[in-house]
Order: C-alpha cells, then structure tokens, then sequence
C-alpha cells in the first residue's frame, strides 16, 4: 500500500483501476505474451531499439553539423543510455521469461533506473530521469505504432493517472469511462481540477512524482476530499473506503429531497442559487438538482476540446442548447478566459509570468475576429432565453468599453443581415482584479451585473499562484483581504443596486455560505455538484445570523482564525458541519 | 582458467562528478577491451561497460572507486581506465 498526498481539486471517492499515460499521455498496456510468441516479440523490440538508436544519431549528427560538434556529443551519452547492454539484457529477460509484452517491459524496466535516479536527491543526475523517461517515450512510440491508446479511446471504467494532462487532452477524454484524475503537476484551478469538477468526478492533482512506480492495472483509491491517493490499499483501508462511497451514495439522495424546495432563508429571502457549467450537458447537473439558472457558462472548452477553433455554427448550436434547456432562466455566457493555465504548454511558454499577461479579455480584444464570432453566436443565441454576456478579467474601465464597443457592432452587423437577435441582452464583467473592486463605482454605471470570481481575486489579492505547488499553501479564500474586497465590492455595487452574483470555488464551499449572505450576496454561483448542499445551508438560517457572522469574521486579523471561526458557526446550523 | 585480474582505487575529481558525459566516455573506452570491467562504490558494484550502471552509482567529486578489471586485456583496461578518470575525462578540451 502506498499513500500520496495531493491537492484536493474535486471531491468524492472513488476505488478503481489504475489507467497509466505515459509520458506523452499514451497508455502503456499491461500486456501477457503467448509462449510462442516471444520470439517474433524479441524482434520487435529490436527493431524499435534500433529505430530509436537512429533518431537520436540524426538529432546528433543534425546538431553537430549546425552547431559543431561538441554539441553533438551531448547526444552521445543518451545514446549510450539506449545501447546499454544490461539494460537490454533485462528487458528481453523480462519478455523471454515473465512474458511480458514489450512495451510493458520496456516501462516496467526504464522505470526502475528512473526511479533510482530520481531518488538521488541533487545534482546532475537525478536529472538522468528525465533522459530514461526520453528513452521510453522513443521506444514506446515504435513499439506501440499506431496502436497507442490514448484516453479518448477508453473500454471500461478507469482511473486516470498521468503526469499532467494537456487541455486537449482533458476535454477529449472519454466521459462514459472515467471516474477519477491523479497527476503528478498541477494545483487548485488547473484545467484538469475544473474537468474533474465538470465531470462531477474525484481528482487530485500535484501529488509529485510517483507514476515510474506503477504501470497500470493496480487497484487505486482517489480521496478527492483528503487529496489522498491510495495505490493498493490494504484490506482495512479497503474497507474503510468502500463504506464511506455507501454512506455517500446515501447522503447524495437524502440531498435529493432539496432539488424542489427554493432556495430560501428561514426568514424568507430567496437566494438566486445558480450553476457553474463548463459543457452543454451539465445543464441537466444543474436542472437535476433544481438550479434557478446559469451563472458562469465557461465557453473555453469549446476552443480547446476541438483541433480546429470553432466556428459561430458550432457555437451557436451549444450556446442555444443551454438556453434553450433553461427554458428562460437566466444562462450567463462569459466570454473566452483562455490563457495562461488553460493555454496550450508551448503558448505559455513564451510568457514569463502569464497570469499576468495577455489572457482572457485582453486576449479577445487584440484578436477581434475570435471575439466578434463569438459576440455574434452569443447574440444569435440570446432570442432563445435570458441569455447574459459577461466579460472576464477586466481591469480598467477603457477595457470594458472597447468590450462593450465591438458588442454594440456586433449587434449593427447582425442588425445589416437581418439576423434575430436581443437588444436589451444583459452585459455583465467579472470581478477578479482587486483594481476593479478600487475602482467599483465606476463599472457599476456601465453594467446589468457584476460576478466576483474569487479563483482570480484571491490569487491576484494575494499575489499568489494557485498551481505552484510551493506557494499554494497560501491560497485561500478565508484571508482577511478577500473578505474586506467583497465587502467593498458589495457596498459599491448598491450605489445602483447592480445586481452580483458570486462564482468561484469559494461560493460552492458550505464553509462560506453564511459568510457570503451576511456580507448581501443574494445570488451565488456554484459547481452543480455543490448546489443541494449550499441549498441546505441557505435553508437552514436566517439572514440576521449571517450578517453577524459576517460582522464577527471582517474583525479577524488572520485566514486559519476566519476559517476555523466560521467551520463552527456552521456546525452551530448544521451539526454534521454540511458534511 | 585463471585469467588475470587487477584492481586499482581512483579518486573522481572532476568537479561534476561521474555524470552522463564521462560515464560515455568511461564506457565507451571499457567496451574496446575484452575484459569484464566493473566499479565498486562501497558496497555497489556495477558492470563498468553499463553507462545506467555507473550513473547509478551517482559518483560526486572526491568518491573513491575501485576499477576492476578481469580478462585477457585485463592490466591495458585497467591502465587506461584509470587514466581517464585520473585525467578528469579530459573534459576540458572537449568543451571548449
């Protein structure tokens, strides 16, 4: 048995088969031979030994001859890596006499050097892991040709184990098949964090290198709550685990019997209590569980899930699916949010700090035929239903009229081609960058709405990146700051009575609810997952009791005081502490 | 048979160690012999003509290792082994 601790990012539990990518996302099959079959195998490992062996002295002899030769001589130890006869030795004796396929052996055996490498702490070569797992990905991609699965290709259900996961990649994957994500990279808000999330499936994510260990098949536990992985549980922790998923298969249809009852104050306030959608389907999460509408439809998927952008065609169909599902309660189309994390590797590359830079709005209005497409199926789609738009990231003013200016041209163009479309379509911006929150009077006469998204707020209040992994500790919704920004938010907002609805993890977390009430949120947004249980806390208290809690907490000076202070208050409502 | 066999203790002494480069080098020299080569690091011995043998072995500067060297070429491996380790690989006039 073997425990890792990781980022929580999706919670529930699940126990399952361990599903391995490989280092570039393929799965490496554990894969039995025929006893007759060893021998043409043999060959085929040969064959890939020697194709590898002649890729690396191309990229040798290419070096060489453009940089000159000492440089080609870095290529050179790597190549003797390959050619190490005692590695060649053990792999074909783990074929020849435990009859393993190929590619398993090459995995099973690579791994083990990585492993060693990787244990020596410092220096140059625990570095060498990285040449062993190159190595690897050169042989399996000739071993496996054109066989590779990938995990768009599932046949059961499987646990999905990488290093990381590329956008692509999460928004390709099969649904009908997974039901769980560890990778090794990653943090809070990383695209697979809001993929598992979507799904409605545990994920724990940054747990550290631990894949050159496993190779697949082995039975794992994913505790998306604890952030633990537990890789060949004991009986005891079996049993502890396959009791807990009864207790919550239970619980989640106990929360059923909320999915009819309004979202109301013991006091009688009603609470807009809407969803966070990421894809189409996930509208039915939210009808199922009796959502007053959709307060953040994150459109990024549509772009990163498909080879080629989207076209308004294909946008339009999904943006009209979702308004049409709701049957006239508000949908709120926010407006792409690509970049930095959600960017594909080498794009965020070329970026030295990209949460800071050319992401989101700004993104969208330096490339206006994106932008105005999709103003354009947005619009289209807003005759279907309360369609909103909303902008993300915006932080000056000048930003969100150019916003506001190529929407109103949209609209003339529309307008030119006769196409049906709603003038009087509500415009609403994010609040994610503390300027704003500064600067709040000001957006407010020039918008319907405004949506706290805390994801952002929090790590741009406290200057803290999420997904790194060394300061993620300080991430954290109970800090000081971001409750006096949202108090403040709220009090410029009155000023016109701008409605505000509050998305982001902290809005789906019951810890928060009281909190959040008490400062005047009405409207809360949250992960559909999470809307029986936020219902049950609205429910169970009165708004008075919420705005003292909320008093009480803005006098904290520190985070874990705010957290630990309003964890009691809740169990004070709901003794099981909302679960 | 009794094929000779010769030991000798080396220093390392270049300032990166055993790492990939010399490793190269240490086995490509050990493969032009005959003889069996090994490397003994306290208790690890690994073959000398394996480069993940000997990057295991994960070599700093100052590691005292003992050359093994067993077979009809054994004292010319032997010999020049140590040389090249005793030369620090010579890696200076690779790099530059």
């Amino acid at each position: 048995m073997q425990k890792l601790q990781g980022i929580a990012v999706s919670p529930g539990v699940v126990i399952g088969e361990a599903f391995v990518m490989d280092t570039e996302g393929y799965r490496v099959p554990r894969r039995f031979l025929a006893r007759n079959a060893v021998d043409e195998e043999l060959q085929r490992l040969e064959r890939a030994f020697a194709a590898a062996a002649q890729e690396i002295e191309g990229h040798r002899d290419a070096v060489a001859r453009e940089l000159g030769q000492q440089y080609g001589a870095i290529f050179e130890a790597h190549l003797q890596m390959l050619r190490d006869a005692k590695l060649r030795a053990e792999v074909e004796q783990s074929i020849r006499e435990r009859h393993y396929a190929p590619e398993y052996a090459v995995c099973r055996t690579l791994r083990r050097y990585a492993k060693v490498f990787q244990s020596l702490e410092s220096g140059p070569m625990a570095e060498r892991a990285t040449d062993i797992f190159d190595i690897e990905k050169r042989l399996l991609r000739h071993l496996l040709g054109r066989r590779r699965e990938g995990i768009a290709h599932l046949t059961s259900p499987s646990l999905i184990l990488a290093h990381n996961l590329t956008p692509s990649e999460t928004a390709n994957l099969d649904r009908k098949y997974v039901r769980g994500f560890v990778t090794e990279m990653g943090g809070a808000g990383s695209h697979t964090a809001i993929v598992a999330e979507a799904l409605e499936i545990p994920a724990v994510v940054g747990t550290g290198l631990f894949l050159s260990e496993i190779t697949g098949g082995e039975r794992v536990i994913i505790d998306g709550d604890q952030g633990l992985v537990i890789i060949q549980p004991d009986d005891e922790t079996l049993n502890h685990y396959v009791r807990m998923v009864e207790r919550r298969r239970t619980h989640a249809l106990e929360l059923e019997t909320f999915r009819e009852l309004p979202a109301e104050t013991t006091d009688g306030v009603r609470i807009q209590l809407h969803g966070n959608i990421e894809f189409p389907h996930e509208v039915q999460h939210c009808l199922d569980r009796g959502a007053d509408g959709i307060g953040l439809y994150r459109t990024e998927f549509l772009y990163l899930g498909a080879e080629t952008e989207p076209d308004e065609e294909a946008q339009y169909q999904a943006y009209a699916g979702v308004a049409q599902a709701m049957s006239g309660r508000p949908v709120v189309i926010r407006t792409l949010d690509l970049g930095a994390d959600k960017l594909t590797a080498s794009q965020a590359d070329t970026e030295r700090n990209p949460f800071l830079g050319l992401r989101s709005i700004r993104l969208s209005l330096r490339n206006l035929p994106i932008f105005r497409t999709q103003l354009r199926a947005i619009l289209r789609a807003s005759v279907l239903g309360d369609v909103q738009v909303m902008f993300p990231l915006v932080s000056t003013m000048l930003e969100l009229r150019q916003a506001k200016m190529v929407l109103a041209d949209v609209m003339e163009d529309l307008e030119e081609h006769g196409l049906p479309f709603r003038r009087d379509v509500k415009v609403g911006m994010m609040v994610e960058v503390p300027s704003v929150v500064i600067m709040m009077d000001h957006f407010v006469e020039e918008v319907d709405f405004l949506s706290i998204g805390t994801n952002d707020l929090i790590q741009y209040a406290l200057a803290v990146d999420r997904s790194n992994k060394d300061v993620s500790g300080l991430y954290t919704a109970s800090d000081p700051s971001v409750l006096r920004l949202i108090e403040m938010a709220m009090q410029s907002s009155r000023q016109r009575q701008t409605p505000v609805n509050l998305c982001g993890q902290m809005s789906g977390s019951p810890t928060y609810t009281m909190l959040l009430l008490g400062l005047g949120l009405r409207q809360l947004s949250v992960t559909p997952a999470a809307l029986p249980e936020i219902k049950r806390v609205i429910r169970s208290v009165t708004i008075s009791q919420c705005e003292a809690v909320a008093s009480r907490a803005l006098t904290l000076e520190n985070a874990r005081d705010i957290k630990s202070y309003l964890k009691e208050e809740l169990k004070k409502v709901l003794p099981d502490g909302g679960r | 048979m009794s094929e000779p066999r010769v030991v000798k203790t080396v220093v390392v002494t270049n300032p990166q160690g055993l790492h990939a480069r010399p490793a190269d080098m240490f086995v490509k020299l050990a493969t032009r012999f005959e003889s069996k080569v090994e490397i003994v690091k306290g208790h690890e011995r690994v073959d000398g003509k394996s480069i993940l043998g000997i990057l295991t072995l994960a070599a700093a500067e100052g590691t005292t290792l003992s050359i093994e060297a067993a077979g009809p070429d054994a004292q010319a491996a032997l010999d020049a082994l140590v040389a090249l380790v005793e030369h620090d690989f010579a890696e200076n006039e690779n790099i530059h």
